[in-house]
């Protein structure tokens, strides 16, 4: 009975399919960085749907292989990916947000008040560096 | 061919204009954060193309290239902001 089943034909299957989510997802998120009006809603875009997509795609191809080796050098991508996107957009943010990186016009900065002038106060003696940017 | 190799190469089309927009936004982008989240997902993208790559040619040395070039973006793009919020200080 075990015999009769085509495990490589259910494994080419899992993997596509697992591989085009994967694509589309980073299709969207790539749409998104082109067409969003604001830097940090485009970050926002990159960070989430780009992550996941490659997280789909890296998992597709270990599903195929069916191998541990393989296997562990996938998890520890994924592993490494997921642990390091949050904090290099964290970083770009924060940065952004010190540079006054203008936010688009509809956004709701009522709560963000306090921290936007403190951040900005606290360089404003070095507002003449940052004109090239 | 059969529907799996297609399959892959749709997926190698798909990412390659993903490529493309992404070289877009790097060349239009009005502020320097931009270019680095360009950046970003440049490096991401070329992750996923190495995969797939690996899975058509079902040569497996292909994935330590991928392994090195997930370490290299997060250090390139946490680099580049250092540098940035060092220049305006």
């Amino acid at each position: 009975m075990l015999e009769d089943i085509n495990f490589l034909l259910i494994r080419e299957i899992i993997s596509s399919v697992l591989i085009i989510v994967g694509v589309m997802f980073m299709l969207i998120s790539t749409i998104g960085l082109l067409r969003f009006p604001d830097f940090y809603i485009r970050m926002s875009a990159i960070t989430k749907g780009a992550t996941l997509g490659l997280g789909f795609i890296l998992s597709g191809m270990g599903i195929y292989f069916n191998e541990p080796d393989m296997l562990l050098k996938v998890m520890l991508i994924i592993g490494f990916t997921f642990l390091t996107s949050p904090v290099a957009a964290h970083v770009i943010g924060r940065t952004a947000v010190r540079n006054k990186i203008p936010f688009w016009q509809p956004t709701n900065l009522e709560e963000f008040k306090e921290y936007l002038r403190k951040e900005h106060s606290t360089h404003r003696d070095h507002q003449r560096d940052n004109k090239h940017l | 061919m059969s529907l799996f190799s297609f399959t892959l190469i749709f997926a190698m089309a798909a990412l390659s204009l993903c490529l493309v927009m992404t070289g877009i936004r790097f060349a239009i982008g009005p502020t320097l954060p931009d270019r680095i989240t360009a950046f970003d997902l440049f490096v991401a993208n070329i992750i996923g193309i190495v995969a797939i790559y690996t899975e058509l040619t079902g040569n497996q040395d292909f994935i330590d290239v991928a392994i090195i070039l997930s370490l290299f973006g997060f250090l390139g793009s946490i680099s580049f902001a250092y540098y940035l919020m060092k220049s305006a200080r």
